[in-house]
Parts: C-alpha cells; sequence; structure tokens
C-alpha cells in the first residue's frame, strides 16, 4: 500500500468581494457579495515510502494548499487522502506526530528563544524520550553544522543560519515523511547547496519520504527523480523530470566555434539562432537528427575549432510547460 | 501513553512562557508603580464617598479599601487582551504551525495563558501586599492598607476563589484568542472586551454598589468571578454557603467556557485559510 494516498482532492475558498471606493464598501455592509476560488480541482497521486518527489507549479498553483490538507492544517472541500493509513484533517494530532514540516517562509523556533531552548520545547512537544532526542540532536547539530548557533536566539540568525535550524527542528522526532515548502526561498548559493545535501541524504541514507515544493529548478534537477507539476488546481504532469522535458521541449542547442568567419549552414533540420563572428549557435530537434549526425556533418563540411551542445535551461522548460498549459499566474 | 507523557507539552510551554514573561521586570515595576498611583486614588474617592455620609452603604469604607487594593494587586488577571502572540500568529500565518503540533490546541493555548497570566501578576502582586500590608501600617497609614483575611476560614476560601479566578481568566483570554482566529485580527476583540470586563467584574466599581434588581444577575454572570467573588471572599462579604456557592459557580462557568471554548476554537481553526506561502 502505498505511503501517500491522494483522490481528487478538491478545496474551495469562498472570498469577500466588493466594489471600488466608498460607494462599494458601503454596499458591502449590506450585501456581501462571495466569489468562490477553487485552489485544488481532483488532485489525485501517490506516493511509496522514501520517495522524492518534486511539487512544482507557478504561484497560486494550489502546491502549498496541497501541503496544507497533506500535513493536516487544511480540511478539503472533498476527496479523499491518506497518509499511513490516518486521514490527516479527521486524525490530526497522531497524524502530525509522524510528520517534520518546514515552511520556507515562516518560522516554528521561537524568535526570542536560544535556538537550543526552542529544541528542547520541540522535545516536549512531540514527547521525544529524553535519551533518543539527545542522540538525535547531536546527530543533526553536527550534520548541519549549528554549533555555533545554538545559543543565539533565532532572531539574530541570518536567513541561512536559521533555515538549517528549522529543518533541524523539524527531525528532532525522526519523522519518516516530511515536507519542505520552498526551503531554500531568499538563500544565498553556498545555503542552498547545504540544504540541497542534506535533504538529499536524509532521503537516500534514512529513507525519509520527501515531498518539495520550490520554484528554483536546481532544487528539482538536484534531488527530484519525480516531479508532479500543479496548475490551475489540477495535476499537470507527473513523472521524472527527463520525462517532462522531452514532452515539452525537446530543442538542443548546438554552439560551433569554426575557424574562420562564421559560414552560412543551411540544413533543413537545424534553425539557426545566433551568428557572430567565428561562432555560430544552432537549435535542433533530436528527434529529427541526433547530436553525433549533425556535428559530423557540419565537421565534414568545415573546419572547426570547438564544438558543444546544450540543453535548454531548465528554466525555460517549465516556463514553456506552464505557458502550453495556460497555467501562468491570472 | 503515560500522563506524565500527556501532559508534557503542556507542562512544557506554561513553564516556558511563565519563565519568559518573569524577565520583563521593568514592566513589573512600571505596572506596580502604576497600579500604587490608581489605588491610592480610588481609595481617596471611596473616602471622599464615605465621608460625605453613605451610612446605607453597601461594605464598609475599610472593606471598600482592601477590595481597591486586592483589585490593583491581581489587575494583570483580568482579561483584557487576547493573547499578544496569538495574534501575531494569526496575523502572520505561523498558526499554520501551532495546527502541526501533535497537541490540542485549546489545551495548548490554555496552557499558555495561564503561564502569561501568572507571570505577570507574580511580580506585582508581591510587591503590591509588601507595599499595603506592610509598608502602609508600618508608616502608621494601616488603617488604609490591606490587612489580612479576617478568619482562617476567609482566608481558605479566598486561596479557593484565587485559583478559580485564575483558571476563568484563562478561559476568557482562550475565547478572546476564538476571536482573533475567527475574524483574523485582534482590533475587534481587545477593546469590547476590555470595556466588559471592568465593568461587569466589578473593577470599576464593586457589584455590590449596583442597584439592588441588576445584582443578582451580575453576580451570576461568569465575569464577576475574576474581581467580585473572590474579593468578597477575602474580607468575609461571601462567607460560609453563599461563598462555596460563590466558588462553584465560578468553577462552572471555568468549565461551561472551557467546553464552549475549544468547540468553538475547534469550528473556527477548521474554517481559519491560511493564506500564502
Amino acid at each position: 500500500m502505498p505511503q501517500i494516498l491522494v483522490e481528487e482532492l478538491s478545496k474551495t475558498y469562498r472570498i469577500a468581494e466588493r466594489d471600488p471606493g466608498a460607494m462599494g464598501a458601503v454596499k458591502g455592509l449590506f450585501h456581501r457579495r462571495w466569489r468562490t476560488v477553487e485552489a485544488l480541482s481532483g488532485v489525485s497521486f501517490q506516493m511509496d515510502q522514501g520517495e522524492l518527489v518534486g511539487l512544482i507549479g507557478p504561484n497560486g498553483a494550489g502546491k502549498s494548499t496541497t501541503i496544507k490538507i497533506l500535513s493536516g492544517i487544511l480540511e478539503p472541500t472533498s476527496g479523499r487522502c491518506e497518509v499511513d493509513g490516518l486521514t490527516p484533517w479527521r486524525e490530526r494530532i497522531r497524524h502530525v506526530a509522524r510528520i517534520g514540516v518546514v515552511f520556507g517562509q515562516r518560522t516554528q523556533l521561537w524568535w526570542d528563544l536560544p535556538v537550543i531552548e526552542g529544541f528542547d520545547l520541540l522535545r516536549d512537544i512531540y514527547r521525544v524520550p529524553p535519551d533518543r532526542y539527545a542522540a538525535t540532536r547531536d546527530e543533526l547539530v553536527a550534520l548541519m553544522r549549528l554549533e555555533k548557533l545554538l545559543n543565539q536566539p533565532v532572531r539574530q540568525l541570518s536567513l541561512g543560519q536559521r533555515m538549517r535550524c528549522e529543518i533541524a527542528a523539524a527531525l528532532l522526532h525522526e519523522p519518516q515523511l516530511i515536507f519542505l515548502d520552498e526551503p531554500t526561498i531568499g538563500l544565498d548559493a553556498p545555503s542552498k547547496l547545504a540544504v540541497r545535501e542534506f535533504v538529499g541524504r536524509l532521503n537516500r541514507e534514512r529513507g525519509v519520504t520527501v515531498i518539495l515544493t520550490t520554484h528554483d529548478m536546481h532544487d528539482i534537477e538536484a534531488l527530484a527523480e519525480r516531479v508532479i507539476v500543479i496548475g490551475g488546481g489540477r495535476i499537470l504532469a507527473d513523472g521524472s523530470f527527463a520525462a517532462l522535458r522531452a514532452g515539452v521541449l525537446a530543442e538542443r542547442r548546438l554552439f560551433v566555434d569554426f575557424a574562420g568567419n562564421a559560414p552560412e549552414i543551411d540544413l533543413p533540420e537545424v534553425r539557426v539562432v545566433a551568428r557572430d563572428g567565428r561562432q555560430t549557435e544552432l537549435a535542433f530537434d533530436p528527434r529529427r537528427i541526433t547530436a553525433p549526425d549533425l556535428i559530423a556533418r557540419i565537421v565534414a563540411a568545415h573546419p572547426v575549432d570547438d564544438i558543444h551542445v546544450e540543453e535548454p535551461l531548465i528554466e525555460e522548460v517549465i516556463a514553456r510547460f506552464y505557458d502550453l498549459h495556460g497555467a501562468g499566474e491570472s | 501513553m503515560t500522563l506524565d507523557a500527556a501532559l508534557r507539552p503542556y507542562l512544557s510551554v506554561f513553564s516556558g512562557r511563565f519563565q519568559l514573561m518573569l524577565q520583563y521586570r521593568a514592566a513589573a515595576v512600571a505596572g506596580f508603580i502604576t497600579q500604587c498611583w490608581f489605588g491610592v486614588i480610588r481609595i481617596l474617592i471611596f473616602a471622599a464617598f464615605y465621608a460625605g455620609g453613605a451610612a446605607h452603604a453597601p461594605m464598609s469604607l475599610a472593606n471598600a479599601v482592601t477590595y481597591t487594593w486586592l483589585g490593583q494587586a491581581f489587575l494583570a488577571f483580568l482579561p483584557w487582551n487576547p493573547d499578544p502572540d496569538v495574534a501575531d500568529m494569526v496575523r502572520s500565518g505561523a498558526v499554520a504551525y501551532e495546527r502541526l503540533r501533535p497537541v490540542d490546541t485549546y489545551a495548548w493555548w490554555y496552557a499558555r495563558a495561564l503561564g502569561w497570566s501568572l507571570a505577570r501578576v507574580a511580580p506585582r502582586a508581591v510587591l503590591m501586599v509588601a507595599f499595603a500590608s506592610v509598608l502602609l501600617p508600618l508608616i502608621g497609614l494601616g488603617k488604609w492598607g490591606l490587612p489580612p483575611p479576617p478568619s482562617l476560614d476567609a482566608g481558605g476560601l479566598f486561596a479557593l476563589s484565587a485559583v478559580g479566578m485564575v483558571l476563568l481568566s484563562a478561559a476568557i483570554t482562550l475565547m478572546l484568542n476564538t476571536v482573533v482566529v475567527a475574524t483574523m485580527t485582534d482590533k475587534g476583540a481587545g477593546p469590547l472586551a476590555a470595556a466588559l470586563v471592568n465593568t461587569l467584574s466589578g473593577m470599576v466599581l464593586p457589584l455590590a454598589f449596583f442597584p439592588d434588581w441588576l445584582r443578582p444577575w451580575l453576580r451570576a454572570q461568569p465575569i464577576a468571578g475574576l474581581v467580585d467573588i473572590p474579593f468578597s471572599i477575602y474580607f468575609g462579604g461571601l462567607a460560609g454557603w453563599s461563598a462555596a456557592g460563590a466558588i462553584a459557580l465560578q468553577f462552572g462557568w471555568v468549565v461551561i467556557l472551557a467546553l464552549v471554548g475549544r468547540v468553538w476554537l475547534g469550528r473556527s481553526m477548521r474554517r481559519l485559510q491560511v493564506q500564502g506561502g
């Protein structure tokens, strides 16, 4: 049986609206107009223990709503959801004792308390046995290099330092399932790398199931074998990132540095993107002509200094995908 | 799960909040000085009132003075506002994390409210008793000070009633917290609550001074248990069975408010739409 089972999950919000201006405000006193917004409409997927899944989509797509329902914070309007056999919002207390959650934009530590006291408080909240707690804490402190931060109040930490502490805090009770909602948002490059490496290890070495939402496609590239793309409250794609790329944007780029001035390239399978001095950038579809074939034909016809193939940027792939599905933020 | 383990989160948040709030020494001293000032003013007003010939006053001047000092000592128990941390959490959306704790949110917030109010009251009450019960008699103003309860019985009943007062205060704070959760703002709950609590508790004027036809209703409503009931028991204005009945009423209200409050908080939490992020 899968660890996470989601079937036809829907969530609608009701939003009060009013006309602009003073008259609108007065009218609103007597007659409220409500608009319903479908945050999720019929989302279904399954996950097994030990998977690491990236949940991506534009702002307002329903990623966070999905995470909030799965973690027991929100109740869906309809649909079924089971995590380890529990329905999160019905058996909230038992459910949340077994999961870890990090919201990158919020903090679960206490601003005024030194980090270590926050950890101790979490030990009590999750009722972790003291010896077990000491072992887990020391391990996390070593892994995330928190030794020097432990006695500082949370408010004095930098964002990167805080995020390392937040992740450690979410793991003190040794959950087998963690939700990371934009854990790398606003972090500098070294902090992002540290977070990525740690999450990857947690998944590989401990078999912890991870659901990760992010707008940083490098997080996805580095970590997720499986990607679920959400847009407009629906699942648009569910599979490996390579498959997603192949389906959306197969095009690749070939950069050729010629020995002399760049010649005219006139091949039916190829489109010239740029030609500047000795360099030419060509776009081609590997399904029509393979990279070795193309290179062989160019090298046979012209003297060449250097040549390399690039895949389109992952951001481009995703932006194209959102466009194709009309999933951009409205 | 053993009882010990079951209670651990609640005891922990209580003591954490208590210790944190105890650190605000400057606030305690400032509060003490303000409350001395207001105590003196109120007593001067009572003195003027009684000097004007108050033969039919419902309590003696000495008792009114006692009532005043007790009110100043325990002022911080009055639930004028929702828990400020809860208001912050609702505003920032961090309240979502509260739902991720494997604890009953009502009991969890109740424990924090208790820690909060006790830590604010403890230092001020100690200072106030030192001032009104020790210092004033020493400088010859004993008539205007806070005497001990007239009997051991009154003292014991007051202790019991004081426990009811503390529990009631937290239960009302939780109601205000729930209003904040339900309305997503702390702008409405605070000012309205302060006005109601000050009047209905007997803080502005002891309930004994209200008209005869109104008094039974005032004594029966829950907020009387915050001020009027415990203080009247202290100086013996309520004694014996009527004191026992009043204490039972206090605890009865605690149970009712907690049961209703817990259901209401649960419903509000389920409706809460944690936006963004």
